[in-house]
């Protein structure tokens, strides 16, 4: 039975969804701010997110998207540069999956381009999944071992993760996963 | 199926059955039919040697040593001479093949093209005598009888090797490296190239169509290609001119004369006057296209083109204005 479950979750790993998740791929609405008016808590997490961040190829492909994407042109291979850096533990806008999505999809000022309507949903949650194995907070077994670029830290397979921080005051609480 | 397609498929499974657009038999390059020959001279003389080996078996077995008689036979001296003799003659003959392949390069003007592999498509540039002929076209690479081509070959991913089983091949495309192959086609047709180097998913689904044309046809065909692209005649190619040079398309293909300029992806600027779509998965026609914008998952599983999931009004505009594309 233990063995079975093992193998099943090795599928999950592997399994290539070219289509993107059989969930509807609505508009984000993700909480990006850690001021709660009325009183609160980040909402729950999409549950999208843990099935992107949880396949090796949704990840791989999101590295390709980084990289064709021109996300290196301002956040470098994640040491950041004209943007900010993707792989410390600051978020201003929040390091949890569905967080970066609207980022992603929305903008940000000072820079960061909207991609609605540019990317498919399908693709920005994959480079959400990329961008989170920057910070090595995506499972070892799924990260990627090596870089496909030059690099002088360790690969998301042996660094250390750095889930978003109390520090920052933008940084929503809660663990990422 | 459409019979069209159907000869693709089976061309691509068989290179020695159909002996038609991608096969190494009919020789339609300069390369092929040099190669052609040295294969005939190897086999000639190979075979000849297997022969006369089977017979001296043969033979020895039938007839077993007499007693009282030792040493070296004088027939064994003429057996060593006529080995060597002949080893020689194989590595003169594919020593001259190898110079004679080498040289097409240097006959007249060539034509020069960049070849880049991609996961799982050809991205192929002209490269005019200055910028400004340059032409940008993809999975489709026309040639001018009888004028030797030069062709870079580089790889953005992974490696892919090039094969045009009719006109030459393989070379090898290697990440970061920029490798080269002369061509010099001898005969008039529509040949299909394939990668011939496992490369990912859709390997299969990666091949070139390459038409070599008379020397008038191949200007005439380059002029074309030079040209921007058509402006929209009807309110639903405006429609979809203006889906695909502000939504999703534009951020991985190009269209000249447009603002869509991203190059991650094939040129569309002449898709409609190409001989297929996603390099040779599909016939180009408004079908293969409704098929391929709509779900592209589905007909090539794992191909970079993402499911985007148009509304009929929308897929019916993009369809349209891709169509005048010529």
């Amino acid at each position: 039975m233990a063995v079975a479950l093992v193998l099943l979750s090795a599928c999950d790993r592997e399994a290539r969804e070219v289509r993107g998740k059989p969930l509807p791929e609505t508009a984000v609405a993700a909480q990006t701010s850690q001021l709660f008016p009325a009183g609160g808590t980040a909402g729950p997490i999409d549950p999208r997110a843990k099935m992107y961040e949880g396949n090796a190829y949704h990840i791989a492909e999101g590295g390709r998207l980084y990289r064709q994407m021109n996300c290196v042109g301002c956040h470098a291979n994640g040491g950041g540069g004209m943007g900010p850096a993707l792989m410390d533990d600051q978020w201003r806008y929040g390091g949890r999956m569905d967080q970066i999505v609207a980022s992603i999809d929305q903008g940000r000022p000072n820079g960061m381009p909207s991609w609605r309507g540019k990317l498919t949903p399908t693709q920005m949650w994959q480079l959400a999944a990329y961008v989170r194995t920057l910070s090595a907070n995506v499972a070892k077994d799924v990260a990627p071992s090596r870089s496909d670029t030059m690099s002088a830290t360790y690969p998301p397979t042996l660094a250390k993760p750095k889930p978003p921080t109390d520090s920052d005051p933008a940084a929503v609480k809660g663990p990422a996963r | 199926m459409t019979r069209a397609r159907l000869s693709a498929v089976c061309v691509g499974l068989s290179t020695s059955g159909c002996a038609g657009v991608q096969s190494i038999a009919p020789s339609a390059g300069a390369h092929t039919s040099a190669f052609n020959s040295l294969f005939v001279v190897f086999l000639v003389v190979c075979g000849f040697f297997y022969l006369l080996v089977i017979g001296f078996l043969g033979a020895a077995i039938l007839r077993r040593r007499r007693q009282g008689e030792d040493g070296v036979p004088a027939l064994f001296r003429v057996w060593v001479g006529l080995v060597s003799l002949s080893l020689v003659g194989l590595a003169l003959a594919s020593w001259l093949t190898d110079r004679a392949m080498a040289s097409y390069g240097d006959k007249g003007p060539p034509v020069r093209i960049r070849l880049t592999a991609n996961q799982w498509w050809w991205d192929v540039e002209y490269l005019g005598a200055n910028p400004s002929e340059a032409v940008r076209t993809a999975n489709e690479v026309h040639l001018p009888i009888g004028r030797p081509t030069l062709i870079e070959l580089q790889s953005n991913d992974v490696i892919h090797s090039f094969w045009v089983p009719n006109l030459a091949g393989k070379q090898d495309l290697i990440p970061g490296r920029t490798e080269d192959i002369a061509l010099l086609p001898r005969k008039i047709g529509v040949f299909r190239g394939q990668c011939a180097e496992f490369c990912g998913a859709q390997h299969a689904h990666m091949a070139l169509t390459v038409v070599v044309e008379p020397e008038a046809q191949f200007r005439s065909w380059w002029r074309q290609q030079q040209a921007e692209a058509p402006a929209p005649r009807t309110p639903e190619q405006l429609a979809g001119m203006t889906y695909v040079t502000t939504r999703e398309c534009a951020t991985c293909h190009a269209i000249a004369g447009t603002t869509a300029s991203a190059s991650v992806a094939p040129d569309l600027t002449h898709i409609a006057s190409r001989k297929t779509i996603a390099a040779g998965t599909l016939p180009m026609s408004r079908g293969g296209l409704y098929a391929w914008i709509a779900d592209p998952q589905g007909v090539k599983p794992g191909a970079h083109m993402p499911y985007i999931g148009l509304e009929a009004r929308q897929l019916d505009a993009v369809v349209a204005y891709l169509e005048t594309l010529k």
